[in-house]
């Protein structure tokens, strides 16, 4: 039957064109398209492999950062409890010296107002003994003053005495 | 909605059968009645000519050039065949014979049934129903397929060129346009195909062939289908014979030391068995490929015949409404016919493939 006897022209034009075309794909087809598709998918491999490596790395950089938090945090700890202790030792010594001063200022204070008193009390004295050396020169003056004055004075004395 | 899409595409579709398929039966208006088996037969056969619409030889008609080797290269037109004078002869047995006598450039040739004879005396002799003026004629003709397989090369040049100036302009990237489409295609080929039967040492000697050869029947596959542009061309065992004779070519010369010693000792194998097994083996290198050459030409010829028996029905029965009928069976098989050409498009690569990778096998015992 005709359909299945090969025709001569056509597997001569099949063969010419076939190969003509292996020979043009090859060369400007497959091998650039194929060569991309692999550069591409060596490229996506390695994106890939860099992409796992980085996050590793990033992983390792969180933890180190998170070490370095926590030294800063206790080192910060620290350092605000030795400033409280130092703070606090310094206000006792405020409080202790100015105490000191405080009582300094008090005891002159006493001092120079007992010596002021003592003073003032001299000076009373003194004049209470001159006031009383005047008033009695004046009473003596005024009991003396007359004869009889100065027996009725006597006599006085005298009871006195007696009622002793 | 999809619905009244359907139904417009349906009546386009059979408008368009019933425009065509009127010249197949003005084709035959000479004979008696509508001739399936002539009309399939033609549709499905090479020719010199590329009919579109219209009565043969006289409606829509490119006429390619006929190329002869006949002692000197020789060009005419093909319409010098067909426009030429009709003889009629009777052999001994009293059965006639119809065919055409070339004139002008054509003179002292005959075609018969699409063949091209030289004239004896001025005619020609038929013997056993059959033309005996000798096939020294070789007939190197740019017939139908022929022109048809030249669209495929420039088709495929045309679209892997594109693809491969993609990548050569923006380097490797994610694909975009055309090659977006063809690389998942070509990505299959190389792993699904190459790979997995050859095997990942020795598939980059193969995949250029193998890719080659899978958009070759694909794309002719699908330009086959096409009305008007589409020839039966994988449906024709010339080209099919080429491709598995390519394959086998490439199968016995990569064959390795253990392919050999499995055709010319099979490990096993009694000695007193060798003057069968030897023999069996040998003819085996020749029916794979031959399985190879049958398979694609008669899933696309078939293809081909069951869409045009079933819009010949409405021929047959000389009534539109049978197209109600034919017109969703024939889109049905027209639907089916566009897988079957990728599959087998797929399975002449695959089996390739295999065959290689069984020859290219290292020894594993």
């Amino acid at each position: 039957m005709e359909l299945v006897t090969p025709d001569l022209g056509l597997l001569f034009w099949t063969g010419i064109v076939f190969c003509l075309l292996l020979f043009l794909l090859v060369k400007f087809a497959w091998k650039p398209i194929l060569g991309a598709v692999n550069a591409r998918e060596e490229k996506i491999t390695s994106a890939l492999e860099l992409a796992k490596k980085t996050q590793e790395e990033m992983k390792m950089l969180h933890a180190a950062n998170e070490n370095l938090l926590k030294e800063a945090r206790s080192e910060r700890d620290l350092m605000i409890k030795d400033a409280k202790e130092v703070a606090s030792e310094m206000v006792d010594d405020a409080k202790g010296i100015a105490k000191v001063e405080a009582e300094k200022l008090v005891g002159a204070a006493r001092e120079s107002i007992n010596a002021e008193k003592g003073a003032a009390i001299a000076e009373l004295k003194a004049k209470m003994a001159t006031f009383s050396i005047e008033i009695a020169e004046k009473v003596v003056r005024g009991e003396l003053s007359s004869a009889d004055k100065q027996k009725a004075l006597a006599d006085k004395l005298v009871d006195d005495i007696n009622l002793n | 909605m999809i619905k009244a899409f359907l139904t417009v595409t349906l009546m386009l579709l059979s408008s368009a059968v019933f425009a065509l398929e009127d010249e197949s039966s003005h084709e035959h208006e000479d004979e008696k009645a509508f001739n399936v088996n002539e009309m399939i037969k033609h549709h499905i056969s090479d020719a010199h000519e590329w009919h579109l619409w219209g009565d043969t030889h006289d409606g829509t008609t490119i006429y390619l050039p006929v190329i002869l080797i006949d002692g000197g290269l020789k060009m005419f037109s093909s319409s010098h065949l067909y426009h030429g004078e009709s003889k009629t002869v009777t052999d001994e047995s009293g059965r006639e014979f119809h065919y055409k006598v070339g004139k002008g450039s054509a003179a002292g040739y005959a075609m018969y049934h699409e063949e091209i004879y030289r004239l004896i005396n001025g005619e020609l002799v038929f013997e056993y129903g059959h033309p005996a003026n000798g096939s020294n004629v070789y007939d190197l003709s740019i017939t139908r397929n022929v022109a048809s397989l030249f669209i495929t090369f420039f088709l495929m040049i045309l679209i892997m060129l594109s693809v491969a100036r993609f990548y050569k302009k923006n380097g490797a990237v994610a694909p975009k346009g055309i090659a977006k489409f063809i690389e998942p295609l070509i990505v299959f080929v190389r792993d699904d195909i190459a790979k997995a039967n050859i095997g990942e040492a020795k598939y980059k000697k193969y995949v250029h062939y193998l890719l080659t050869i899978f958009f070759f029947i694909w794309v002719s596959n699908l330009t086959g289908l096409i009305p008007l542009l589409g020839s039966n061309l994988t449906g024709n065992i010339s080209v099919t014979l080429f491709l598995a004779s390519a394959t086998l070519l490439i199968t016995v010369f990569s064959g390795n030391k253990s392919y050999w010693k499995h055709i010319f000792a099979t490990p096993g194998v009694p000695v007193a068995l060798m003057p069968i097994m030897i023999p069996i083996e040998l003819v085996g290198i020749l029916t794979k490929p031959f399985a190879l050459m049958i398979r694609l030409f008669a899933n696309i010829t078939a293809g081909h015949i069951i869409i045009l028996a079933l819009v010949s029905i409405i021929f047959i029965n000389q009534s539109a409404v049978w197209g109600f009928l034919s017109v969703p069976m024939a889109l049905f098989i027209s639907v089916l016919e566009l897988l079957v050409a990728f599959l087998q498009a797929y399975l002449f690569a695959m089996l390739s493939a295999l065959f290689i990778g069984a020859a290219v096998e290292e020894a594993h015992h």
